[in-house]
């Protein structure tokens, strides 16, 4: 089962909501859509599902052209981040509610429903309505509704965003183990970083209304593409700061100093860009030059520490920069004073004036 | 300024509470210094919203006193109060500029309008607004307008407390790293009291210097960010704070020595006054391969960036545990180990042996 | 291919078209037709030009009727408007007095127009009348059907009495859309009453208010039915507003030109009115 998305585009008067996007979307495993708030990910899943449509290119199911075939004659299904159900029907109803519409037969109906409750939990309270019912299980009633009947094409638009911290934990969990045997494509669209690494499957970075890249979920993560790409998929937001290569030396800025890396080894000298991820910026060892092996300290004036209690994260200048250290363990520094830090240079990322990934 | 005591306060939305269920805030007492950064953590439902509408003064509680220093405020409105308070959706005066809405607080309490004008521009600067005193409040995103609600608390001087009800819930998720950054270092630049309520584990802990924790009402845990992380007192707070949250392993003890799955387990703290239900706590990030240990299968590998989630059997239970990026996982014939001075038994739900000492919350 | 689709959309207009065609359109283009053209009465016309405007725009009758009818409106406005947001403060937000509060208030908007005339014609009748009689007997020399000042005092009251309910109710849906926490920041920032009603309630009501004005300003302009029923425009011409005026012209002395003439300027005093005040109104919006 393929959806295949061929230069699809949409604008809106001058604006333009998406670029002419290429993207093969498959059955097993979650395709998730990556970005920011307006970053296109909703659009382009009204695109995907035939509730808009496409100013350009053309929209395929297994093959067949299904470009401006309602939503109504598809087989979709949608849930999104706000919990919307029928605020009459009860929860039986709810659920039942799709396959009343392909008027199917009681007894089937029963069946199918009290199936999708007991996955759902939600077999205790069919008969309650909606308002009756905690965050959690509107929305797990809202996703039994999306999952009831067989649908070939399931977008969930950051189904969990509205839900409490620990309840969003759990059924992320869920979800997957929910589509395992299922031969649909799923579509999820989120913010976080975490949650796409979290449900695995494939990933597509958006970034104003581009995909910016699209591949296995870990790939994305590890071997971003572009300068773009990798600040999408980073949480905090990944450091970045121009670095000027000078014969077989690297230099931030006249804070520190590194030999050159491999990948840059036969590029010719001038300025690049690079980006280390929070969590590979840590507090200095305890070594005689204050780095282990692979790595450089830099040191930096600090704006404030935050400690979680099993984590510390560290704000610091670096240069015209503020950089960001995520470390286990807690370490405290004050307010104004200088900390030294140390980059994991072998996790280092170096990009391009184009902000194109320099990889070897 | 002012040390914000809590004695013995109750709440219930009935008339006739009689069930322990009837009230949505059970006795609460809790004492907070001047000028600390507090946060009241639990999840929807557990009465931390309550409890802050009744230090804020909208609310009078059924039971118990408020005292602010010395005084009583129980029956104080939230204006003689002298407190500011930052709602979940931002309230922004939509027809007054930026430097009125920040001038507002100070213009109702007839400040004149020189020390109006010092105060505001200071305010300003603090929430990175300088540029913006003249546009029309409406017009700002939801993170320019709770910078605003902010600025309103923080130009009074005679603040006694500011108070965040879930502040980050309207703020794009980007956004939201960036302000709470701010919020933390505003309050180690102003000084002032200030408590955060929220759902959110990472927001409560990173802001708060203690945190209060709660559920179904009731205080379970008071502590700084580390003592709830390694030394939760209660299961609860174990399973909520942390992510993954702590591994709960129903366990048998047994003259004072704690078995699991036929298995001795070391626990830190003292087993011989077990008794009621018996669970081993040990958190995802206390639990590592080892040459010898409890034999364990790996079900699912779950790759979160910087560390992976490793979920095991173990003496048939789920049992799931943390793994630094770049550490392999080991084939087959996993084996436990569990650091000892993490791992802990609960009775009850309760950490063995804090309760008869006095254990917070009860 | 885009278009194709799109033209079908012009199919489920198509009614709609026709049923406004029929109900406006044709009917106002038979008033600009008779406005511009001479006729005795035995179905033939003569082109008279823009006469009947001319005529109409220099006539001390309609000057006097257009002024009646200002006043009539402007009072009734600046009366209705600030006394139904009064009312809608004074309203309970919650609890179980809520429903009776919004059935009481909906009750005279439920009353047909002729019947408020007739209720209120009686009620104030000075004989048997429960307003007249009262008044009188608490010294007031009152006599609607022959004072002016009464007639007007009777006409606004009773005008007052039938709409201030629709901007009770829609003052109302303005106020409870506000959110508790806007209330609770402003307690918190010390502010009093008024200054809550002044930042807080009044902007948050002003869309609704808007519309309330509007369509009282319309409604008013265009008031017929319980002004005859209560005063037949008398005593004299003294409470002959514009609509009685037209239907006098028209249906009385049959004037049909002079009438259509004046029926369009009508129209596009209501008009142009209305587009003040809505621009006027909405003019912070945009900035």
């Amino acid at each position: 089962m393929t959806l295949e998305l061929r230069q699809i585009e949409k604008t809106l008067g001058t604006d333009v909501h998406i670029h002419p996007t290429d993207l093969v979307l498959e059955a097993g495993g979650f395709n998730i859509l990556l970005g920011t708030t307006l970053s296109g990910k909703t659009t382009l899943m009204q695109l995907m599902a035939g509730l808009d449509r496409p100013t350009g290119g053309t929209l395929h199911f297994n093959g067949k052209d299904v470009t401006g075939m309602r939503v109504q004659n598809r087989n979709v299904s949608m849930v999104y981040q706000q919990f919307i159900n029928y605020p009459n029907f009860t929860v039986y109803e709810n659920i039942a509610s799709p396959l009343r519409v392909a008027r199917m037969p009681d007894a089937e109906i029963k069946k199918r429903v009290g199936a999708m409750a007991d996955l759902m939990r939600l077999s205790p309270m069919l008969d309650r309505k909606p308002a009756e019912l905690s965050g959690g299980q509107q929305q797990r009633t809202a996703l039994a509704r999306a999952l009831v009947k067989d649908s070939e094409l399931v977008l969930l638009d950051e189904p969990l965003a509205n839900l409490d911290f620990k309840l969003r934990e759990e059924l992320r969990e869920e979800l997957p183990k929910l589509f395992a045997d299922r031969n649909c494509i799923v579509v999820y669209a989120t913010t976080e970083p975490i949650e796409a690494l979290l449900l695995g499957g494939s990933t597509a970075t958006l970034h104003e209304g581009r995909v910016t890249q699209f591949g296995p979920t870990g790939d994305v993560y590890r071997n971003p593409k572009d300068v773009i790409s990798a600040q999408v998929f980073s949480e905090p937001p990944m450091n970045t700061a121009t670095v000027r290569k000078v014969g077989d030396r690297v230099d931030l800025g006249g804070i520190a100093y590194w030999p050159c890396p491999a990948v840059l080894s036969d590029k010719p000298d001038g300025d690049y860009q690079i980006g280390l991820r929070p969590h590979h910026v840590t507090p200095a060892a305890n070594t005689p030059d204050g780095a282990q092996d692979g790595c450089v300290k830099i040191s930096g004036e600090v704006l404030v520490t935050e400690l979680s209690g099993s984590e510390s994260t560290v704000h610091f200048k670096v240069g015209p920069e503020v950089w960001v250290s995520l470390a286990h363990g807690i370490h405290s520094f004050g307010v104004g004073e200088v900390a030294d830090l140390q980059a994991d240079l072998s996790r280092a990322f170096y990009f391009g004036a184009d902000g194109a990934l320099i990889s070897s | 300024m002012a040390r914000i005591t809590l004695d013995k306060l109750g709440h219930s939305y009935m008339e006739n509470p009689v069930a322990d269920a009837d009230w949505a805030l059970k006795q609460v007492d809790i004492t907070w210094d001047d000028g600390g950064a507090y946060a009241l953590l639990g999840p929807s439902g557990c009465g931390k919203t309550t409890l802050l509408n009744i230090i804020s003064g909208l609310l009078r509680p059924s039971q118990g006193r408020v005292l602010f220093d010395d005084d009583d405020v129980t029956a104080l409105s939230p204006d003689q109060r002298h407190i500011a308070q930052v709602f979940q959706f931002p309230v922004v005066y939509d027809t007054m500029t930026v430097y009125e809405n920040l001038a507002f607080p100070l213009r109702n309490r007839g400040v004149d309008s020189a020390t109006t004008d010092k105060r505001v521009r200071e305010i300003a600067e603090f929430i990175d607004m300088t540029h913006r005193l003249d546009d029309r409040a409406k017009g700002l995103t939801a993170d320019g307008k709770q910078k605003i609600s902010l600025g309103r608390g923080l130009v009074r001087t005679d603040v006694n407390v500011i108070m965040f009800d879930e502040p980050l819930t309207v703020i794009d998720p980007h956004l939201k790293w960036e302000l709470r950054s701010k919020l933390k270092e505003l309050h180690q630049r102003v000084g002032r009291t200030m408590i955060y309520v929220t759902h959110d584990q990472t927001e409560a802990l990173t802001f708060a210097d203690k945190v209060v924790v709660m559920n179904e009402g009731e205080v379970v845990q008071i502590g700084t960010p580390v003592d709830l992380f390694e030394r939760p007192q209660h299961t609860f707070v174990g399973h909520f704070i942390g992510s993954p949250g702590m591994n709960v392993l129903p366990c048998t003890v047994d003259g004072g020595k704690v078995y699991l799955g036929g298995n001795q387990i070391a626990v830190a703290n003292d087993a011989a006054q077990g008794g009621g239900t018996a669970e081993i706590g040990v958190r995802p990030e206390f639990v590592s391969f080892a040459d010898n240990g409890l034999p364990a299968t790996v079900v699912k590998v779950s790759d979160a960036g910087r560390h992976k989630i490793v979920e095991t059997r173990c003496a048939d239970q789920t049992l799931r545990m943390l793994i630094s990026e770049g550490v392999e996982i080991p084939a087959d014939g996993v084996k436990l180990a569990f650091d000892t001075a993490n791992t802990r038994l609960y009775t009850d739900g309760w950490l063995a042996g804090s309760r008869s000492a006095g254990g917070e919350g009860r | 291919m885009n278009k194709t689709v799109n033209q079908k959309a012009w199919l489920f207009v198509l009614p709609v078209f026709i049923l406004v065609a029929f109900n406006a359109v044709i009917p106002l283009m038979t008033v600009v037709n008779y406005s511009v053209q001479e006729t005795f009465g035995d179905n033939t016309f003569f082109w008279s030009g823009v006469l009947w405007f001319t005529e109409i725009l220099q006539s001390e009758r309609f000057h006097d009727s257009l002024g009646r009818q200002m006043i009539f409106t402007f009072s009734i406005l600046a009366i209705e408007v600030p006394l139904g947001v009064a009312i809608a403060l004074t309203m309970p937000r919650k609890g179980a007095w809520v429903p009776v509060c919004l059935v009481l208030m909906a009750l005279p908007l439920l009353i047909p127009w002729n019947v408020v005339g007739a209720m209120w014609n009686i009620f104030a009748l000075p004989d048997i009348g429960l307003l007249g009689y009262g008044l009188n007997a608490m010294g007031f020399d009152y006599n609607f059907t022959r004072q002016i000042g009464d007639a007007w005092f009777t006409l606004i009251l009773m005008d007052v009495w039938h709409w201030t309910s629709l901007v009770v109710l829609l003052a109302y849906a303005g106020l409870v859309s506000i959110p508790d926490a806007y209330y609770q920041a402003a307690k918190i920032d010390g502010a009093g009453a008024f200054a809550i009603f002044r930042y807080i309630q009044l902007p948050k009501m002003k869309r609704v208010l808007t519309i309330a004005v509007l369509l009282r300003f319309m409604d008013s302009f265009m008031v017929y039915t319980e002004a005859v029923v209560l005063t037949g425009g008398g005593p004299g011409n003294s409470t002959t507003l514009l609509s009685i005026d037209l239907v006098k012209i028209a249906l009385g002395q049959f004037d049909l030109g002079p009438a259509a003439a004046m029926s369009i300027i009508y129209f596009l005093i209501i008009l142009a009115l209305s587009w003040v005040f809505y621009t006027l109104m909405m003019r912070n919006e945009e900035s």
